[in-house]
């Protein structure tokens, strides 16, 4: 009796110190960032182009060019992952040939940006021409992002409970029409978690958009789909690693750092909330 | 052989889940406008016959159907039919109430908006009529709007039965319809069931033999994936030919 106890109070200590041990390093990151980052961080860092060699100025281009490839990837990533899901889930015949495709995605979530990256430059850069663009880079990252987005979709119909579906049937409505109606409605809050989660992702990724679209500086926005684009975890690649003077940017480079994180952060808040929103309207 | 007064008749029906034959040579003509009993232990095969008739079992993969199934003298096997318009005609209660997490109208209205009827006033008339006919009306017609997962589960399945009748089937499949509800609720039901056969074909599957005693006209006793014996369920029950079946009425099994 007494030993199991002790037993219990062991095991149960060492699962505390682990939560405390993610919590911790989550603070550590965290207050490092804000607490290096905050000082640069005012209206004119927010909305002003890099300056004098990004020693000054700030970092406007680089967040409208990651919202921008954010939206190419989300108009990507989004459709196909959801019609992708809804085929597998609901419409393929489940045997080996579907396993088969469900091991292929997974593994596909698997794959090193980098690997998309170079992948996205052979096929989006090179073959199809679409030149170092946003539109490059945007449709490199959907790819990426798919996986995600499929995933999350299948997981989410496949909640959906099938005497929805079988409901539905029976009463002599046609099998797309259930879908569209009585199922896909019940499985948008988790699909839409899971997609914006994905994007999040994709938001802060630098590999796929190294070689694909995302350039060292540029005064500008982006005027279209074929130029060129800053991106805030690019930018903060280059301010870390490759600028000429790194001691005297470094401060710019945790502001951006705290750019990206809060953008990321409140990404993966809205799918939050929306979830929450969502789940109490269909109650 | 096809007779008006029997809405359903089935000819020698194998079915097989992959290797598995689940009936065998199943023949069985069921009235029109009575209420038709299935009865049988657990696993006989009487749910796989029900579905057969809406041809539910073709959402199951590896499944097989050979024989003949004729409701108003038309096979729903063969290769053309439409089986969405099938299952218009042949509405299904399942076992489980399974409302739409919906409110309580628009489960109601559910199937005739999605066979197009868009007027508000026919939607409005069709929700009030079927209700009533599922004698739910009283009980909800305050709280249309309601969701209908709040309401309970005697009037979830009532509420499932209106969304059948809402989209005017001549057959409705029940498939043990009370097996999740209290006595008081399924007292409600067995009420409606002899209400809705003066409209309605309808074949039930039961657990329950004084269910099957008292609320239906014809009776099936199935054992081990064939019908053992058929026909007017007060000869079923009082005067069975075979041994099996009086077994199974006086509880010596199953």
């Amino acid at each position: 009796m007494e030993s199991s106890n002790l037993k219990q109070k062991i095991g149960f200590n060492i699962l505390r110190l682990s939560m405390l041990v993610i919590l911790l390093i989550l603070g550590v990151i965290l207050y490092d960032i804000i607490s290096k980052g905050i000082g640069v961080i005012n209206w004119q860092f927010i909305t002003a182009a890099p300056k004098n060699g990004m020693t000054e100025g700030g970092i406007w281009p680089a967040i409208v060019g990651t919202f921008y490839v954010t939206v190419i990837t989300a108009v990507v990533a989004v459709p196909l992952g959801v019609f992708a899901a809804i085929y597998l889930n609901e419409y393929a015949r489940q045997g080996k040939i579907t396993r088969l495709i469900r091991m292929a995605i997974r593994n596909l979530a698997g794959v090193p940006s980098i690997v998309y990256g170079l992948f996205g430059l052979a096929l989006f850069v090179n073959v199809l021409g679409f030149g170092t663009s946003i539109l490059s880079a945007g449709l490199t990252l959907g790819l990426m992002t798919l996986p995600v987005t499929i995933t999350a979709s299948e997981e989410a119909l496949k909640a959906v409970p099938n005497s929805y579906r079988h409901g539905s049937l029976a009463l002599g409505v046609s099998k797309w029409h259930s879908i569209r109606t009585n199922v896909l409605p019940y499985a948008i809050p988790g699909i839409l978690t899971g997609t914006i989660l994905g994007l999040a992702r994709a938001a802060g990724e630098t590999a796929p958009i190294l070689f694909t679209g995302a350039a060292f500086f540029l005064p500008f926005l982006p005027q279209s789909l074929s130029s060129q684009f800053m991106a805030l975890p690019y930018h903060l690649y280059i301010m870390s690693t490759q600028h000429h003077d790194i001691a005297k940017v470094r401060p710019l480079a945790y502001g951006t750092a705290l750019v990206l994180i809060v953008l990321v952060l409140s990404m993966n808040l809205i799918a939050i909330l929306l979830r929450s929103w969502l789940r109490k309207k269909n109650k | 052989m096809t007779n008006s007064t029997h809405k359903i008749i089935v000819e020698d029906l194998d079915f097989y889940y992959d290797d598995f034959q689940a009936l065998e040579k199943v023949s069985l003509k069921a009235p029109a406008n009575q209420v038709t009993a299935l009865i049988g232990p657990s696993g006989c095969g009487k749910s796989t016959f029900l579905r057969t008739l809406n041809r539910m079992n073709d959402l199951i993969e590896g499944t097989q159907v050979e024989g003949k199934v004729l409701i108003d003298n038309e096979d729903i096997y063969q290769d053309d039919l439409d089986v969405v318009s099938l299952r218009k005609r042949v509405g299904m209660v399942f076992q489980d109430p399974n409302p739409f997490p919906k409110s309580i109208y628009d489960n109601v209205a559910y199937g005739p908006k999605a066979h197009g009827i868009k007027d508000k006033d026919k939607l409005d008339d069709i929700v009030e009529k079927s209700l009533k006919r599922a004698a739910l009306w009283d009980e909800v017609h305050d709280r249309l709007d309601k969701s209908a997962i709040g309401i309970s589960g005697g009037q979830q399945q009532r509420l499932c039965i209106a969304r059948a009748l809402a989209v005017n089937p001549d057959v409705i499949l029940m498939d043990e319809p009370t097996s999740a509800l209290d006595p008081v609720a399924t007292a409600k039901i067995e009420e409606l069931v002899e209400e809705l056969k003066e409209n309605y074909t309808i074949i039930i599957v039961t657990h329950s033999m004084q269910q099957a005693a008292r609320i239906s006209d014809y009776t099936a006793f199935f054992l081990t994936g064939e019908i053992v014996e058929a026909g007017p369920t007060e000869k079923i029950f009082e005067r069975p030919e075979d041994q099996r079946t009086e077994d199974y009425i006086t509880g010596r099994f199953g």
